[in-house]
């Protein structure tokens, strides 16, 4: 038999080069409605830079090092954020999946605290905690904490009590049958969380920094202001979506991996 | 006696006012039988199963595996369930291999057992398939495998082909007497085709409607192997119609009790 030449729409290679291009030309689109409005209104760079400006204060920042000081020190507090906030919440969550008792004692407080606007808080975590660096980590895992705890008992909540049921006649133990049947089980809800905390704790961070802190992208914010350096807080404010953006695509990526066996035909 | 019930009784619910699922449940199975227990849906035959697999616990009399009386899940009783109960993220190996990783075997010997397992229920080169990727009577293969893997001394099946066409089911009946013959196991199982526990048991024991009491217990003495030349025997035929003689007709009364 002969290979068919297959229609260029479904080649893998022709649809991902078509892909880029088409982001490639959005973002362009992009950039040239932007500088086009900064042309037709003549606005000077402190009221909106035109991309060049920012271009060209990205790499006087990138160059100074000061960019990547404070980067750096935002992602150390939305990385710690992510981690105390995930395992708490995963702790939680847990505990109140299993417990009926706990979960008539605490829910009520959590669907309270839901309402309750977590970032309120931060000004009197400067009272309590002298640290910038773990306060802002608080801050970022309180802002996710609620989020990601809510798909957390969904998760533990969805496993099926039929395959409960077939790993208590194999006689697992609790531990097995955590580690075995309900993460995996609740893994794609987890994940899925995981994404929404991921770009909470980045607003996390930034407030926390808002509030009182002398390093941080957040920070380089307020100070640019100060300093009407407008072109300055374009490249803080895209650093943060970019590092937002990283950390969704790594999560997206960890996903792909970990539910690969979905895609299996 | 490998299994012995005395007087078991189950009833769900508040105490006060319970529903009687099972009552004064008394019967024996030897090594090496196979026995299929029929009756009317509701009539408490999965509950039974459970009581003897340890995942419920009777609420009165007892249920004794040797001399040993139940208190819990047991290695020494594996249990299939209606629905194949795989998990969805492990490949056929690694589902089948479960029993052995929770006793924490090591991998090489866990997929030994379970590659033999495998075999015997004819999924040879489907090891690495995930369990969306198989019909559903490959799935339910791949369940009896799991089950086997524990090397059981008493298999429970609860409806295990139920979900499936019938030619499938046939097949399948074949295979399991195949296993039960190869494997020397004991099988309880669950069914509600009174020609298939003909066809397949040493006895077939009937559930009465709700609450369930024994209502028969009645000897199959057809020789084996069984083929399908026996669905047109005279024997086979008289036997079919004397277990449905003692099963209760379904009444609108009986089913609809049974919503909740
Ligand atoms: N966990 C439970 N809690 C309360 N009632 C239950 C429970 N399990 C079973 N029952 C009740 O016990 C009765 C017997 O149920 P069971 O599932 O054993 O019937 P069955 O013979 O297997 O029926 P089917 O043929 O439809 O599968 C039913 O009325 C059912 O509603
Ligand atoms: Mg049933």
């Amino acid at each position: 038999m002969t290979n068919l030449p297959r229609s260029l729409s479904q080649n893998p290679r022709v649809l991902r080069l078509a892909r880029i291009l088409l982001g490639a030309s959005s973002l362009a689109l992009f950039l040239l409605l932007w500088e086009g409005l900064v042309r037709w209104q003549d606005y000077p760079p402190y009221i909106l830079p035109g991309p060049g400006d920012v271009w060209a204060r990205f790499l006087a920042a990138a160059a100074d090092g000061s960019l990547a000081r404070h980067a750096s020190i935002t992602l150390v507090e939305v990385l710690g954020g992510l981690v105390l906030g995930v395992s708490v919440a995963t702790l939680l969550g847990y505990l109140l999946a299993k417990s009926p008792l706990l979960d008539q004692l605490v829910s009520p407080y959590i669907v309270a605290l839901q309402a309750f606007p977590v970032v309120a808080l931060a000004p009197l975590l400067v009272i309590w905690i002298e640290d910038s660096l773990i306060r802002t980590m608080i801050v970022a895992a309180l802002v996710l904490f609620f989020p990601v705890l809510v798909n957390i008992i969904a998760g533990l909540r969805s496993v099926e009590p039929e395959l409960v049921a077939m790993m208590r006649s194999l006689q697992a133990t609790r531990w097995q049958m955590f580690i075995k049947l309900e993460a995996p089980f609740a893994l794609p809800v987890l994940l899925a969380g995981l994404k929404i905390g991921a770009t909470l704790a980045v607003i996390g961070a930034v407030i926390g920094e808002f509030v009182g802190a002398d390093r941080g992208l957040g920070f380089l914010i307020n100070l640019a202001q100060g300093l009407l350096d407008t072109p300055l807080m374009f490249v803080a404010l895209f650093t943060l979506a970019a590092i937002a953006l990283g950390l969704y695509g790594l999560v997206s990526l960890l996903e792909r991996h970990l539910l690969a066996w979905k895609r299996a035909v | 006696m490998l299994l012995t019930l005395e007087h078991v009784s189950k009833s769900f619910g508040d105490p006060a006012d319970p529903l009687h699922a099972l009552q004064d449940i008394s019967f024996q199975m030897r090594r090496g039988e196979f026995v299929c227990l029929v009756g009317p849906s509701g009539s408490g035959k999965s509950t039974l199963l459970r009581l003897i697999a340890g995942l419920l616990r009777p609420s009165s009399g007892q249920i004794l595996l040797g001399d040993e009386p139940i208190r819990g899940p047991n290695p020494r009783v594996g249990i299939v369930f209606q629905a194949s109960n795989l998990m969805p993220w492990r490949t056929v190996l690694d589902n089948v291999a479960l029993p052995l990783e929770l006793r924490g075997e090591s991998k090489a010997r866990r997929y030994e057992i379970a590659r033999a397992q495998i075999a015997l229920v004819a999924l040879n080169g489907f090891e690495h398939h995930y369990p969306h990727q198989l019909s559903g009577g490959m799935q339910q293969r791949a369940a009896i495998a799991r089950t086997l893997v524990q090397n059981p001394e008493l298999m429970l099946l609860d409806e295990p082909f139920g979900a499936l066409d019938a030619l499938t089911r046939e097949y399948l009946n074949q295979e399991l007497l195949r296993i039960h013959r190869a494997e020397n196991v004991t099988i309880l199982m669950v069914t509600h085709a009174i020609h298939e526990a003909v066809w397949l048991a040493d006895r077939v024991l009937v559930l009465s409607q709700r609450p369930g009491v024994l209502k028969a217990d009645i000897p199959i003495p057809l020789p084996r192997p069984r083929t399908e030349a026996l669905f047109t025997d005279s024997r086979y035929l008289t036997l079919v119609k004397q277990v449905r003689a003692h099963i209760d007709r379904p009444t609108v009364a009986g089913l609809s009790s049974k919503m909740p």
